[in-house]
């Protein structure tokens, strides 16, 4: 028998107090445009999830002040922002920010996170598993689709990303995949 | 419709193995499964009286199969299967193993632990000398019916799980000697103590399954009190009736007064509740939604 | 001859994934119910399966497709189909488990190969020559109940090229003779392609515990803080006799990374990796660490140690039946 750990980072308390005062309604339009944006530029998300496309999902990252939920709206997604859980999601994935976003850049494997508790699924484990595994299929780059949103300012976005990423030890990018043999 | 009932699954005492087999000689049923099923290691108990009991049930005008082991593993356990198809007596194969080792002309059955799911398997099988094959207790009861009619076609006949608990899985590790802390090999029979395997029952007291030795079982008992006329539609030629300690040859009664057309669904289920009023019952896989369901309000 | 690591690909990333980590072999199967991992969000289309056979191949890798469900009665045709698709789309091998589908594809594929699934439980060396002569296998993924002596005495048996489980789930029954899962649920392996299936797990606080169960059956309970293993049937927590525990096993995956110096000499051909339900990342890091293994063993060197624990199920991990004190 083996046992170990990793850390996995938490967001910064001082940063979570700010998230408190933001307005929700312009988060959301943001969010909604943002997914609708990975969902052009990454089709195939949403046809893998299959009969679970109308699902909504709670994301409650549990160091934040706010939660998410996705409506897969058949693959016109919609993402919302609120500062409690509103309720009427089909399954709920809960755990810190990081590791949330390592489970989207592939950085975590969400077994893995799911046995140690790093990760909670609530709700409809199916459609929680089904968008696991087609948001690992997609090879999402959360720092890069900001950055390429960003315009002129891509550029800044993605140094700022790495060096936040460097600085907070959170996978902010899909890390390189560099060939072995 | 015929009644056969299956090789036993548990391990009991070398006298009670004979007064059960005794017993048989009288009970209404056409054939009889014998020998080790689930754990080479009990055979030697009970081998010596094999051929007398063999004996006695052909004399009672009993057809008599012997049953391979459900898994071969281990080098005896080969030598073991070897040696079956030497007794001159139709073997049932429940491991593949059994048809690599009998020789190729030789006509078999084939129990219910080997994987017939589907026409071309039955038809391979037919091919290469099967004359009966009880299906898997998993099996719906839509593909009973496919099954039985591509087995009309290929002069196969077709039984089906009639009573008893379900053989779920097999395994190289035994749960018995597992419980008792105990190594497989220095088992100590352990299994012994539990004449129709040792309940198991979730952190919420509800039954669910018994294990066997190396075999886990359903805590349930199946039954197809409810089945019977659509087996009998669909041409199912026997039902198969699992061993257990004590009133099978009464249980053995109530089923053929029931494909006899004597009693019907419910009086079969009194009888059986009569006769052991804790039984729990299942018939999901031939028509519920799962194995465990059950057609019947009671049980 | 290196051992070949045979690596496990849910989707066409996890396949470039375990491809550039240095898999020498990738297997996966169809989105459907034809393979034994028809999970949720899982698995290959025909024309990713084509697109991520000719990736595998330009980097010199092979990909197996796992074909090894049991064909449903009346829907054979279903299986069929996946067995020329995996042929059209240049699968380097099939893996089958079924007596009629093997047969099928031995009469009307006999060019493509064919190995003996997992899922066929072929424990010895009789049943394996068996399986050869009368299908045309070439080589066998044993069950995971035999002990590495018991894997070297059927190498000395058979010419059959023997492929064995060294890291992920570990079945404890041997596989596709089990039907736990559909007693519970009515999805089992051998028919659905799915055991202890996620439709059917059901998650709830009660005091301070997590309750999981499985079409309505509790599995386990843990505390706050503790590990939470997926509700798999048979890694469950029960009263038997007057004790309560894991009476089938811990929730522990297998982990033979010790034993690949044994294996080797007991004449096994591949080493397989479960987990086609896990992540890139997972596949990409079990994969890099078993070929450092296989390579460092090949030029004599010491093999590297444990850095998989913390992928393991429960995070805790045992060689299984490989060493025989486990039965």
């Amino acid at each position: 028998m083996q046992q170990s750990n990793i850390q996995i980072p938490t967001f910064p308390r001082s940063a979570a107090l700010a998230l408190r005062v933001l307005p929700l309604l312009p988060i959301s339009a943001s969010l909604t445009a943002f997914s609708r944006r990975i969902t052009k530029r990454s089709p195939g998300l949403f046809r893998r999830l299959g009969e679970y496309d109308r699902k909504r999902f709670i994301l409650d990252p549990t160091d934040l002040p706010i939660l998410l939920r996705l409506d897969a709206n058949g693959g016109i997604p919609i993402t919302t922002a609120h500062r409690k859980d509103p309720g009427d999601g089909d399954a709920k994935i809960a755990g810190s920010l990081a590791a949330l976003l390592g489970l989207v850049h592939g950085a975590y494997d969400g077994d893995a996170l799911f046995f140690s508790r790093d990760l909670v699924i609530e709700g409809d484990t199916a459609a929680a598993l089904a968008l696991r595994n087609a948001i690992d299929d997609a090879e999402l780059d959360l720092a890069e689709e900001i950055a390429a949103f960003s315009g002129p300012l891509a550029r800044p976005v993605r140094r700022l990303a790495a060096l936040a990423q460097r600085i907070t030890g959170v996978a902010l990018m899909r890390p390189e995949e560099a060939m072995s043999w | 419709m015929e009644l056969t009932v299956g090789a036993n699954q548990f391990f009991w005492k070398p006298e009670q193995w004979a007064a059960f087999y005794g017993d048989l000689c009288t009970a209404p049923v056409d054939r009889v499964v014998l020998g080790e099923l689930v754990c080479s290691k009990r055979l030697p108990f009970y081998q010596d009286q094999l051929p007398t009991a063999i004996e006695r049930l052909m004399q009672a005008g009993k057809k008599v199969t012997l049953t391979s082991l459900a898994l071969v593993t281990l080098k005896r356990e080969r030598k073991m299967t070897s040696e079956l198809a030497a007794m001159n007596i139709e073997v049932e194969v429940n491991d593949l193993t059994a048809l690599a080792v009998l020789p190729k002309d030789v006509p078999f059955s084939v129990g219910p632990l080997v994987n017939v799911y589907n026409e071309t398997t039955l038809a391979w099988l037919a091919g290469r000398g099967a004359t009966r094959v009880c299906l898997p207790p998993e099996l719906p009861l839509a593909s009973v019916a496919v099954l039985t009619r591509a087995a009309n076609d290929l002069g196969l006949e077709i039984e089906v799980w009639g009573h008893g608990r379900l053989p779920l899985a097999i395994s190289g590790r035994c749960y018995h000697a597992r419980l008792h802390g105990r190594t497989k090999d220095n088992c100590q029979f352990a299994c012994e103590d539990d004449a129709d395997g040792l309940a198991v029952e979730t952190l919420d007291n509800q039954p669910f399954l018994a294990i066997n030795g190396v075999q886990t079982l359903s805590a349930s008992h199946a039954s197809t009190a409810y089945q019977i006329e659509a087996l009998q539609d669909a041409g199912v030629s026997a039902l198969r009736l699992s061993p257990q300690s004590t009133g099978f040859v009464a249980l053995c009664d109530l089923y053929r007064n029931r494909i006899m057309g004597k009693t019907d669904a419910t009086e079969l289920v009194a009888g059986i509740v009569a006769q052991n009023p804790d039984c729990q019952l299942s018939d999901g896989f031939l028509t519920g939604s799962r194995g465990s369901d059950w057609s019947g309000s009671s049980g | 001859m290196v051992m070949e690591i045979v690596c496990p690909a849910g989707t066409p990333a996890a396949l470039r994934a375990a491809v550039k980590a240095g898999a020498h072999t990738v297997y996966c199967g169809f989105a459907d119910e034809t393979n034994a991992r028809n999970f949720p969000g899982l698995n290959f289309s025909r024309a990713e399966m084509t697109e991520g056979i000719a990736f595998a191949h330009s980097h010199g890798s092979k990909v197996l497709v796992a074909i090894n469900t049991f064909p449903r009665a009346g829907a054979e045709t279903i299986w069929h189909s996946a067995v020329s698709d995996a042929h059209a789309a240049g699968a380097d091998a099939v893996i089958l488990a079924d007596v009629g589908l093997l047969a099928y594809a031995a009469e009307d594929h006999s060019d493509l190969r064919r190995h003996l699934s997992v899922q066929a439980a072929a424990a010895n060396a009789d049943v394996i020559n068996f399986y050869a002569e009368a299908f045309g296998v070439k080589r066998v993924v044993l069950p995971r109940v035999l002990s590495v002596q018991e894997i070297a005495a059927i190498n000395a048996d058979t010419d059959v090229e023997t492929e064995v489980f060294v890291f992920g789930g570990l079945c404890v029954m041997a596989e596709g003779r089990c039907s736990l899962s559909s007693y519970a649920t009515g999805l089992s392996p051998n028919m659905n392609g799915v055991c202890s299936p996620a439709t059917h797990v059901e998650y709830t606080q009660e005091g301070g515990d997590l309750a999981a169960r499985l079409g309505g059956y509790t599995i386990h309970r843990v505390a706050d803080g503790e590990p939470a293993p997926y509700p798999t049937l048979c890694k469950g927590c029960f009263h038997a006799g007057k004790k309560t525990g894991h009476v089938f096993e811990d929730a522990v995956s297998l982990n033979a990374e010790q034993l690949l110096p044994q294996l080797r000499d007991a004449g096994v051909t591949a080493l397989k990796i479960e987990g086609r339900q896990r992540s890139r990342s997972y596949v990409s890091q079990v994969v890099k660490n078993f070929r450092a293994a296989v390579d460092a063993l090949e030029a004599g060197r010491t093999l590297p140690e444990g850095m998989l624990a913390r992928l393991a199920e429960g995070q805790a991990s045992t060689t299984g039946a490989y060493r025989k004190t486990w039965r």
